[in-house]
């Protein structure tokens, strides 16, 4: 319990100054995956059931490489970003800290994953 | 974490049935929710029956009627009963909305009555609103100019002042904010839409010359983004107002000055 006014705990630390580019960086990752993730999936069901050298060929095509590139860039930091807003909303303290910290990490690991096997393949 | 669960000392119990008043033939069951701090008892539904053939339409005249004639205990605020003052804000079958302008004739069944969600109790249906009142005077509810005070008015073209229509009728009553789960998760942080609408109530404001700090005050991730577009608040607004728009609009004056 702390003696605290009722306006001091409102207005709290004050505002951060961010959370805007935030919310720009969503708007703007959205509509970009809403175009290529569509495009992206009728590549990846063409490819589907085709022989290891086919799918290998399809996914060397620089068109196709670029494309899931991108997808996995643009879609793993959509994910990153509205799974930190998740962690935001459901918890607090050093929980919070830790969990966007690993959120980060994953994101970031994931994506270097996705895109050195898609290096391997393409190159 | 967050809680889904309400605390041991905070869960519902069932509580006393009154009796039914003598003679009366057509009958309505009211389940209302009895708390006080003075028994240090978990808190109850306890179950009224009234007589609707000598009972006004709204959900406020039979509280009132319960507390004039049946139990002197029951306790709940209300004042303007016309939808005015906001006092009588209570979840009434399962809405947060004003007791004073909700008709009995809109519930079908039994009319349960809670206080506001997810707020400190202070007794009955009357939740401790000191905090949301906070926020509200956090983002500073009035005019803030720079130039001099003009010889007569701060004018104001007639398309201005319509920007004001839908924000300006807000009577503070906390449903909207009580009403969205961001507010139930954060409302420490969070503004809530009430005082998100009227932060946008002054940042539109043609005459208020503050716009630039209004928004450095709101630019936070939890002040201002918070707000996920749920639109509970929107839904459950008994004067009809639209806060999320207010605060999409917000965000889009946010969206504008930085990119």
């Amino acid at each position: 319990m702390r003696y605290l006014t009722a306006r001091k705990r409102a207005e709290g630390k004050g505002a951060s100054g961010t959370g805007t580019e935030h919310f720009w960086h969503m708007k703007v990752s959205g509509v970009g995956l809403a175009l290529i993730v569509p495009i992206y999936l009728f590549v990846f069901g063409r490819a589907l059931g085709g022989s290891r050298q086919e799918v290998i060929d399809t996914f060397a095509h620089p068109f196709v490489a670029i494309l899931t590139g991108l997808v996995l860039f643009v879609g793993l930091r959509h994910f990153q970003n509205g799974a930190q807003t998740m962690i935001e909303d459901y918890s607090k303290g050093t929980t919070r800290r830790a969990l966007i910290i690993a959120v980060t990490a994953l994101c970031y690991g994931l994506t270097a994953t996705g895109l050195f096997a898609l290096a391997k393949i393409a190159l | 974490m967050v809680q889904f669960r309400l605390p041991k000392n905070s869960r519902m119990v069932t509580g006393k049935t009154w009796p039914k008043p003598e003679g009366a033939t057509n009958l309505r069951k009211f389940q209302i929710y009895r708390w006080t701090p003075d028994d240090g008892k978990n808190p109850s539904v306890d179950t009224y029956f009234v007589d609707m053939d000598t009972c006004g339409p709204m959900i406020l005249d039979a509280l009132i009627k319960i507390k004039n004639e049946i139990d002197p205990t029951l306790t709940f605020r209300r004042s303007c009963r016309e939808g005015i003052c906001g006092s009588c804000a209570m979840n009434i079958d399962g809405i947060n909305t004003l007791a004073c302008i909700y008709g009995m004739d809109e519930i079908k069944g039994d009319v349960k009555i809670y206080p506001l969600p997810h707020m400190p109790v202070v007794r009955d249906l009357i939740p401790d609103l000191t905090h949301f009142y906070a926020q509200h005077a956090s983002i500073m509810p009035w005019l803030e100019t720079k130039t001099n005070r003009p010889a007569k008015e701060w004018r104001q073209s007639i398309e201005d002042r319509e920007k004001l229509d839908g924000l300006y009728e807000c009577v503070m009553c906390a449903s909207c904010s009580t009403s969205c789960p961001s507010y139930w998760w954060n409302g420490d942080k969070y503004l809530g839409p009430a005082a998100l609408l009227h932060a946008y109530r002054w940042i539109i404001d043609s005459r208020d010359e503050a716009t630039g700090e209004r928004l450095d005050e709101l630019e936070d991730p939890f002040k201002l983004y918070r707000c996920h577009t749920i639109m509970n608040c929107t839904k459950t607004c008994p004067k009809g107002l639209n806060p999320a728009k207010a605060i999409a609009e917000i965000k889009k004056m946010m969206v504008e000055r930085a990119v």
